[in-house]
């Protein structure tokens, strides 16, 4: 096992030194490291954006340059966190703690090295852990039917939509939402035409990219309009030569970030617990275990190192069910999913074998882009930190633009612009309400799969309901189900009040202004 | 009772998933049902709208059952009606110009008419940035990406 996965490894790497797919590769980090940087700008938004522009290019260079994004914005969102104390990206949100109160007492470019360390040491762990857990997931999975494939996709939705942010029952009627969005279109079985409303556009269902762009794109920025700040640029004065930490910082740092790292890994492995779950567990669990938790939050550099490598090693692990199983964990997962939808792909079990060109490339592309991430930011991070002054009113307008002309590409319709704003307004008023609308994508995504195997497990059951449970594999999933909702019930019995504060806690908006205003 | 419930968040987040439900539910039985064996293209809406329609109604009863909070105004503290305005007339003039002016028009009103949205936007900044924009934009998508849409125009 140990030399197929290096040989495949091996084969991965020709894939992506190829030139354009380092090109594409270097594109996708760039610009993830970017809007990383830039406070109000997403990995979601700038992801659904870059998609329409993937269309021309070979699946595997678009496939490399979404997920480059991704991770990208993981290293500049960090920046973002530890120098300016705004966690523009939720995963970032603990970060701050410590991290900004380093910035104050003049050890942020410190702080910002010891970060850049972790986060290659975290993702590093992510793709080993990849490389040795997809194939064997994969011969497992081959085996599925449709009744397993049907309880195992409830399982992901399920997690997906109750353990990400915000109330659990308000996560499922998104995803339910996202599931009746994907029903839009002709039936694939009889050709009806389902809710189109008549309207023959709607006959080949919503476009992906219009949901994605009117939901993160102009709902968010209708959510961010005249609420971000001024950013206050005071310590934003760093050096290539302050990244540097002391013998003692590294030393203390060390440890805290394998411990970060295998908290993430742990993470990945259960859908829906993203890269955010996994920083706050492993920056809880770093003061729980420290000698001196009361220090905590004052400028541990402990506190900057385990939830850093825990966030990449999780985000590298994302990729795991979502290749493997074609099971996306998040939103951006799905967004990924999606975009190989587009290119003719069937994401699932089958991809390694029929793709390998895509999957083992997708992976060498990690250390590739890894590297170009540190090489990035270690010399470049004055060049970030300008970045950082960017102010949001010259930026969402011209999203905008991008928003538009994106959804147009995708058909060359202008119908799908019309789509996008009814979307982005609908979106919005699910945000008011206190609604995630992330998890719409993943239902989006996984829905017509999820018919199709559901009906197909119907008829070779002859419509026997309980073949879910009658199949033993099938049956473990369902039962994770149940655990899942008798936990969550539980969850909110015990204390109905503490959950919504841990977990809304990062990625508003309003609070994070009034945070950066402290 | 009824009073305090209609001041909750929740109360119209729940209503609005209930209705949701309903309707689709509703609606998916215009199309063939079959049966469990043989599903027909209405069988798996009408289990998700029952599924939305009971979320919607736990939604609902979670809105009965908890204390109101000091935060339950749906709208933010300040509405920005006009910037959300701009923000959704933006690609509403992409469209209008595009069909009938072109693609160079429709991009500088994309970002022109958003970026006014904004409380400290000027007239010449705003200019400036849509003609930026528009500058890099045509460059990128017409001449690099190629995409099928006339610079200029006029009529449809």
């Amino acid at each position: 096992m140990f030399s197929t996965a290096l040989t495949d490894l091996w084969y991965g790497f020709g894939v992506a030194l190829e030139p354009h797919n380092v090109m594409w590769c270097f594109i996708g980090v760039f610009v993830g490291n970017m809007v990383g940087v830039l406070p109000g700008m997403g990995p979601l938004a700038t992801i659904s954006i870059l998609l329409p522009l993937t269309f021309g290019i070979k699946p595997v260079g678009a496939i490399l340059m979404l997920a480059g994004v991704f991770y990208g914005s993981q290293y500049g969102g960090a920046i973002c966190s530890i120098l300016l104390n705004l966690p523009c990206h939720p995963p970032h949100a603990v970060t701050c703690l410590d991290g900004f109160p380093l910035t104050k007492r003049g050890r942020g470019g410190a702080a910002l090295g010891i970060c850049v360390i972790s986060s290659f040491v975290g993702a590093s762990w992510g793709i080993t852990e990849m490389i040795f857990l997809a194939p064997i997931l994969v011969e497992v999975a081959l085996k599925f039917g449709p009744a397993e494939i049907c309880s195992l996709m409830l399982l992901g939705l399920l997690a997906g939509s109750t353990l990400a942010r915000g109330s659990p029952l308000k996560g499922v009627a998104m995803t339910v939402c996202g599931l009746l969005i994907g029903i839009v279109g002709s039936d694939i079985e009889t050709g009806t035409p389902r809710f189109t409303f008549g309207i023959p556009n709607l006959f080949d269902g919503v476009e992906i990219v219009a949901l994605a762009l009117g939901l993160f794109g102009i709902a968010e920025f209708m959510k961010s309009v005249n609420q971000l700040s001024e950013v206050d640029t005071k310590y934003t004065n760093v050096k290539f030569s302050d990244l540097r930490p002391t013998r003692e910082e590294f030393r203390r740092a060390v440890p805290a970030m394998f411990r970060g790292t295998i908290i993430g890994s742990l993470c990945a492995l259960i859908p829906g617990t993203g890269p955010t779950i996994a920083s706050f567990i492993s920056y809880a669990t770093e003061k729980k275990i420290s000698k001196t938790p009361e220090k905590f939050g004052t400028g541990m550099i402990e506190g900057v190192a385990c939830p850093e490598a825990s966030t990449h090693s999780s985000v590298q692990g994302d990729f795991i069910p979502t290749m493997s199983l074609g099971i996306p964990g998040d939103a951006v997962m799905a967004l990924i999913l999606g975009a190989l939808m587009i290119q003719g792909i069937v994401p699932g079990p089958q991809l390694i074998s029929e793709h390998p060109d895509i999957f083992w490339g997708l992976i060498a592309s990690f250390w590739v882009g890894n590297i170009i991430l540190v090489v990035l930011n270690v010399p470049m991070i004055g060049l970030w930190v300008k970045l950082l002054t960017i102010p949001y009113k010259y930026l969402y307008p011209s999203a905008m633009f991008f928003v538009a002309i994106g959804v147009y590409s995708t058909n060359n319709d202008m119908f799908e612009v019309g789509e996008v704003v009814l979307i982005g307004l609908f979106g919005y008023v699910l945000l008011l309400l206190d609604f995630h609308p992330a998890p719409i994508l993943l239902g989006f995504v996984l829905g017509p799969r999820f018919e199709e195997n559901f009906r197909r497990a119907m008829l070779i059951s002859r419509g026997d309901i309980f073949v879910f449970v009658k199949h033993p594999i099938s049956a473990v999933f369902i039962g994770l189900c149940v655990l899942l909702i008798v936990m969550q019930i539980y969850v909110r019995l015990r204390s109905p009040k503490s959950l919504p504060t841990e977990m809304a806690l990062p990625g508003d908006h309003h609070r994070k202004v009034s945070e950066a205003a402290e | 009772m009824f009073g305090t419930l209609v001041k909750k968040r929740d109360f119209y987040a729940g209503g609005l998933m209930t209705l949701l439900g309903a309707a689709v539910t509703l609606d998916s039985t215009t199309y063939t049902l079959g049966t469990l064996t043989h599903m027909g293209p209405g069988m798996f809406p009408l289990m998700l709208g029952i599924t939305l329609t009971i979320v919607g109604m736990l939604i609902l009863g979670a809105a009965i059952t908890t204390p109101l909070s000091d935060d339950e105004g749906i709208l933010p503290e300040k509405p920005e009606w006009f910037a959300w305005g701009c923000i959704l007339a933006g690609p509403i003039a992409f469209i209008i110009l595009g069909e009938f002016f072109g693609l160079v028009l429709a991009t500088f009103a994309c970002v022109f008419i958003p970026a006014f949205g904004d409380r400290t936007a000027t007239l010449k900044g705003s200019a400036i940035l849509a003609a930026g924009v528009t500058f890099f934009g045509v460059l990128l998508f017409s001449y690099v990406l190629k995409i099928p849409f006339p610079l200029f125009q006029l009529g449809h």
